[in-house]
């Protein structure tokens, strides 16, 4: 492992910190070794999920994945979006349908897989949804012990779907801040692996995949633009480590990079906030207040680096308003089919924002991540305004034509 | 004994402050500086500080009373 800003290296090991520098520490391959094995067709011959990157991830050969059929989710062609937008190569990847229904399935499964083989029996985890969805659920499937921590006031629908793991549920009476530190102070005084903080820099290899994927659902081409939500930011920046390892590795056809712009809720927004400001690479906190609960992380671990990517590859970091978010959850599902959460929400509307501001000419091939489901977060849209095209009618042919017009 | 690593973030009523020396001073508290990155009117510190866990909460609680917003060090865990 590597520090992203002294450089120093470690030996592979549960730690996600810079002892000296306290920066964040990043798994590092043998790229001459990887050279020589890693191909387009032997990842082709692999398993039907991301577990045929695995030679990309840090998880030894030997070792047992745990696994639930994460990854290879649909790369779709978004026609009918597209063609509201003005885009014709516009494409979905829909990463609600792992078998948690959001993309940390892709991240947990790394962790948990590189957990239980270095003698962890207990898997961990500080969650206000999502991951604690997937942490459960992966920690049944590898028989360890598991605690998750979650704000006491967390929706019911979501602790149903976390509970029924049956984890151990520690509720904090306490705000977000309070769970926060809680959990940084348990890391150093138990022998758990937490699967956002020690072993993060495990946990965080697993979203390259989804990069991995999409370039080889398009023909081994890189878009030339993807979309991603932000919320620590962790994710985008292994998205631009993926593309460039797609590139070292000789498995897309040209070198080029995509652009890599970031979406954020204006509820909660700091790595827009600097983008837009002189500063971008330093990222003030803010009091997350946004129906975009999945990413609303006020003190983002990564934002800097999100700021210094986009910048670098010639992307943007774009934010919406709440009414925005639920726009974008109804403008995906009316003319795609699929129901998002609201961190698809949030990605569906900057796409859209962004688009109808002219940022494309519309044969550039753009990729937006759709990375959790609709049926997670399916309380904002009952809240606002049920449904336009509804009617009710008596249980008669007369009724319908009355009220119906075909 | 414990340890914390910590992020310090002072706004710009702050900055000017000596916080930490005054942390090291009034409690029994080792402080150490890994990073810091401080302007005219804002700044953060990478701040590890280490002592015996009740010592811990009071320089914590001293720091947050002074203005200083106090963060783990890697930022945001709760995911
Ligand atoms: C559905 C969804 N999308 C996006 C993200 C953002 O990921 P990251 O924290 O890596 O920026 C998260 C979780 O944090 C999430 O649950
Ligand atoms: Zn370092």
């Amino acid at each position: 492992m590597r520090c992203r800003e002294c450089g120093a290296e470690y030996e592979l090991q549960a730690t996600h910190v810079c002892e000296m520098c306290f920066g964040p520490l990043d798994v590092v391959y043998d790229q001459a070794a990887l050279k020589k094995v890693v191909s387009r067709d032997r990842i082709e011959k692999g398993p039907k999920s991301m577990w045929r990157y695995r030679d990309l991830l840090p998880v030894e050969d030997s070792v047992p994945v745990v696994t639930l059929g994460e990854g290879m989710t649909p790369l779709v062609k978004a026609e009918r979006l597209g063609a509201e937008l003005g885009l014709r190569n516009l494409y979905l990847k829909n990463d609600s349908m792992n078998p948690t229904n959001s993309f940390k399935d892709r991240v947990v499964s790394v962790a948990i897989s590189w957990a239980r083989a270095h003698g962890f029996e207990t898997i961990a985890c500080a969650s206000t949804g999502n991951l604690a969805n997937a942490v459960a659920a992966y920690a049944a499937r590898a028989g360890l012990e598991c605690f998750v921590f979650i704000p006491v006031d967390l929706e019911p629908a979501k602790v149903v779907s976390i509970g029924v793991f049956d984890p151990n549920v520690v509720a904090v009476r306490g705000n977000y801040d309070e769970v926060n530190r809680l959990c940084s102070q348990l890391v150093e005084s138990t022998p758990w692996a937490f699967c956002n903080i020690n072993i993060r820099p495990f946990y965080a290899e697993g979203s390259k995949t989804l990069t991995f994927e999409t370039a080889e659902q398009l023909g081994w081409k890189l878009p030339d633009e993807i979309i991603i939500p932000i919320a620590s930011g962790c994710q985008f920046v292994r998205h631009r480590q993926a593309a460039r390892e797609l590139v070292e590795y000789g498995l897309v056809r040209e070198d080029r990079v995509p652009k890599f712009t970031g979406a954020q809720a204006l509820g909660c927004a700091p790595v827009y906030n600097a983008f837009k400001s002189d500063t971008p690479e330093r990222v003030l906190p803010v009091k997350p207040n946004t129906i975009a609960r999945s990413i609303a992380i006020g003190n983002p671990s990564d934002g800097m680096y999100v700021n210094r990517i986009a910048l670098e590859t010639g992307g943007v970091v774009e934010a919406v308003t709440e009414e925005e978010i639920v726009a974008g959850i109804r403008l995906l599902a009316r003319t795609e089919g699929i129901f998002t959460e609201t961190a698809g929400g949030v990605t569906i509307s900057v796409l859209a924002k962004l688009a109808r501001a002219g940022r494309w000419n519309g044969d550039e091939v753009v990729v937006a991540y759709v990375t959790g489901h609709g049926l997670k977060t399916a309380d904002v849209l009952a809240t606002a305004n049920g449904h336009s095209r509804r009617v009710e009618i008596e249980p008669t042919l007369k009724s319908f034509r009355e009220v119906v017009k075909i | 004994m414990g340890r914390r690593r910590l992020k310090l973030i002072f706004g710009s009523a702050m900055v000017k402050e000596p916080v930490i020396y005054q942390l090291g001073k009034q409690f029994a508290l080792v402080t150490n500086i890994r990073r810091a990155d401080v302007t005219r009117d804002q700044g953060w510190v990478l701040l590890e500080i280490t002592g015996e866990a009740e010592e811990l909460d009071r320089g914590v609680a001293y720091l947050e009373s002074r203005g200083v917003k106090v963060e783990p060090a890697e930022g945001d865990l709760v995911e």
